[in-house]
């Protein structure tokens, strides 16, 4: 390639965009330009004009762009980006660690600000960050294929509708029981087929997440069937956040405030928010412990990790257990949140949009799983006039961003270690 | 079994379908030696190996591994089938159902029988020292609580498994690399990790499968020096299947050869080198000519 010059050249420029508006003229031409009227048609020169001088403009500023100094730069980044893991030096501060108490903040003050409209659909999106960073663990860490993980939001959903019709247990208590009850139905499902590898883990889940949905449908006398049941609002200290309560005060007249509909979900999201913050915090906490470690060497080559003297099925158990669980929080979030629960709501697409969130953001990236799973969620309720395209929006998304970024929005990172002087006790 | 064999394999069977991989080979390892396992291509030696660290099931004859102050036997902690006498003695039936459910090759490292794999099986998208921290799973502070609250006693117990690792990878000259990816690493660099990672999970002995193919001459020699420390200093036993008959001479106590899955000869290296019987293996014995002892 010759030495270019340093200066733009405008007659480059000028043939790119050329170019481009005749391919624009050739497509959008018939299927802009000629209206069918009966058997007429008419000819409609100023819609094609109009589009192609849009692509003709576009393509032009950006062939300009492309040629300057900073336009160059950007292209070169773009296009040598190594997108692999870095292990970070020992001593490597993120400059971005500011952003962690900021978050905290505008994330608690939130709620008092924002419409209730805004506060439902960041809920909506938070329950999905605990979606994503539960099956981050199983198909980032520990690298199963997991396509039945709506199952376990499943169980912790009906998990707080039904215990709380059956045995009145409310928000609080059924909090630890779903997750717990959501690690023991993984643990169930994962004892006997975690001896199995990728494809055929994913069908057995698949199936798995299938057949909760169905017994949920099919059991009418303990679930209800499709009609679905109601569940509990969450409660401080006893106080309801209800019009009326049945039994003692609701929580506006104790505080002798007017009724607002909007108590309830900031309540609910401040729970959330904390919970997701804990969540956040031993998820950062067990890629630094032997357990993540052992998760991460088992996706890496698990014939190595037996050599080692891990047992195999026992690491992926716990890896499924504990994705299990944080999707039964979710669920119980989910009950609650909706006031209301039916088979509907857990189909396969559930488990593909949760699988995608954490695809999207990266296999083991938690950062990014966040960001992803905010996108992909708030994302729709922003483009609600598009409502009939969200799935296919939903495709090119993904095909976009395997081709422009296979490893997800947000490049793993691995922590590095001070050298320090070995001994072998 | 005498107390200064670490690993005696006596009539060790293998099939696979219709084939017949290794046919009665029986052999004993000392402890405290470096011994090698030859053969021309094909004569069973990593399937010997994979026998001995629990990743085939031996069809027949035992291992017995003399380790950690107790008898292993390789074939029995795998899981094997129900025998008519587990029915009558409940000791039996849950020690065979435990093995059967949660047994497997792990349990054999853990019994103290380390190895390396023909094909580099690192953990390559994770670091240096994660490949060590990794191996010594089993003799750090795992608690669920202590490690997410990051208590004292974790922390001590992190410093350590991170001395114990940097210690290895001085041992075998990577500490420059410790905050690399695995994968970067070059093919030696890899080899040598993955000896240091055997090593971490403190084995008594420590089977290398082909530790210097692909290297060359002096990183071989390094190699070597390198077993010699791991035998002298860490009274570690050495198990290793090589081509390179220079090191093998040069470094083993004791060579045992096979050919077409049985044993043909065992012995120090200079009976081996004048062994007819090992010649006409490598090399091939002339129509009709008689190899004799």
């Amino acid at each position: 390639m010759s030495q270019q010059t340093n200066g733009i050249s405008i007659a480059a420029a000028v043939k790119d965009t050329i170019i481009a508006g005749l391919l624009a003229l050739i497509v959008f031409g018939p299927v802009v330009g000629v209206l069918l009227d009966g058997y007429e048609f008419n000819l409609r020169a100023g819609d094609v004009a109009s589009i192609v001088a849009v692509v003709m403009a576009g393509r032009f500023a950006l062939s300009v762009f492309s040629q300057t100094e900073f336009g160059k730069a950007f292209l070169y980044r773009q296009s040598t980006k190594d997108d692999g893991v870095v292990v970070t030096a020992p001593d490597y501060k993120s400059k971005m660690r500011f952003i962690i108490p900021l978050v905290i903040v505008i994330g608690l003050i939130a709620p008092f600000i924002a419409s209730k409209y805004v506060l439902t659909i960041v809920i909506l999106g938070l329950i999905y960050v605990l979606l994503g960073l539960g099956l981050n663990i199983v198909v980032g860490l520990a690298g199963l294929l997991d396509l039945g993980f709506v199952g376990f939001y499943a169980i912790g959903a009906y998990g707080l509708a039904l215990g709380y019709e059956n045995l009145g247990l409310g928000f609080w208590s059924m909090l630890p029981l779903a997750a717990i009850m959501a690690a023991i139905s993984g643990a169930i499902l994962g004892f006997p087929v975690l001896r199995m590898h990728g494809d055929y883990l994913a069908i057995v889940t698949l199936g798995f997440g299938e057949i909760i949905r169905l017994v949920l449908t099919n059991w009418t006398e303990f679930t209800h069937g499709p009609n679905g049941v109601s569940a509990p609002l969450p409660t401080l200290f006893g106080l309801e956040f209800k019009r009326r309560s049945k039994e003692g005060t609701p929580f506006h007249e104790f505080f002798g405030l007017p009724y607002d509909s909007a108590y309830k979900y900031i309540f609910i999201y401040l729970i959330l928010f904390l919970v997701v913050l804990a969540v956040l915090y031993v998820k950062h906490r067990l890629t630094r412990m032997p357990i993540g470690r052992a998760w991460e060497a088992l996706r890496e080559d698990e014939i190595a990790c037996r050599s080692l003297g891990l047992n195999h099925v026992l690491v992926k158990l716990s890896a499924f257990m504990l994705g299990a669980s944080t999707g039964g929080l979710a669920g119980v979030f989910f009950a609650t949140y909706q006031g209301f629960v039916n088979p509907s709501s857990f189909t396969f697409f559930e488990s593909a949009l949760i699988l995608a969130i954490v695809v999207l953001g990266g296999m083991g990236s938690t950062v990014g799983v966040v960001i992803a799973a905010f996108v992909l969620t708030v994302l729709p309720e922003m483009l609600r006039e598009f409502a009939d395209y969200r799935v296919l929006m939903f495709g090119i998304l993904m095909v976009v961003m395997m081709i422009w970024k296979p490893r997800g929005l947000v490049r793993v990172t691995r922590t590095g270690f001070a050298t320090r002087k070995g001994t072998v006790k | 079994m005498s107390q200064d064999n670490i690993l005696k394999v006596e009539n060790l069977v293998m099939h696979f379908g219709g084939i017949k991989a290794l046919n009665d080979v029986t052999f004993d390892i000392k402890r405290g030696s470096v011994s090698a396992l030859i053969g021309p291509n094909g004569a069973g030696k990593t399937t010997v190996f994979n026998c001995l660290t629990g990743f085939y099931k031996a069809t027949g004859g035992s291992i017995l591994l003399d380790a950690g102050g107790k008898q292993t036997s390789v074939v029995k902690v795998l899981g094997e089938k129900f025998k008519g006498s587990d029915f009558t003695s409940p000791a039996s039936f849950f020690e065979r159902v435990k093995y059967k459910m949660f047994g497997g090759s792990h349990l054999v490292n853990r019994a103290g029988l380390a190895r390396t794999f023909q094909n580099i099986r690192l953990f390559k998208e994770m670091s240096v020292v994660e490949n060590l921290l990794v191996a010594q799973h089993m003799r750090v502070n795992r608690g669920m609580m202590s490690g997410i609250l990051n208590t004292k006693a974790f922390q001590k117990s992190e410093e350590e498994a991170l001395q114990r690792a940097f210690y290895w990878l001085e041992v075998v000259h990577l500490t420059e690399f410790a905050n690399r990816l695995a994968g970067e690493l070059s093919y030696g660099q890899q080899r040598r990790l993955e000896i240091a990672r055997a090593m971490c999970t403190n084995p008594e002995i420590v089977c290398l499968d082909e530790p210097a193919a692909g290297l060359n001459p002096s990183e071989t020699e390094a190699l070597a020096s390198m077993i010699r420390v791991l035998r002298d200093e860490h009274n570690t036993t050495v198990l290793l299947i090589e081509h390179d008959m220079g090191m093998v001479m040069n470094i083993s106590d004791y060579i045992v050869v096979l050919d077409h899955g049985e044993v043909i000869a065992k012995g120090g290296p200079d009976d081996i080198k004048s062994n007819p019987k090992v010649i006409a293996a490598y090399l091939g014995a002339e129509e009709g000519e008689e190899v004799t002892l």
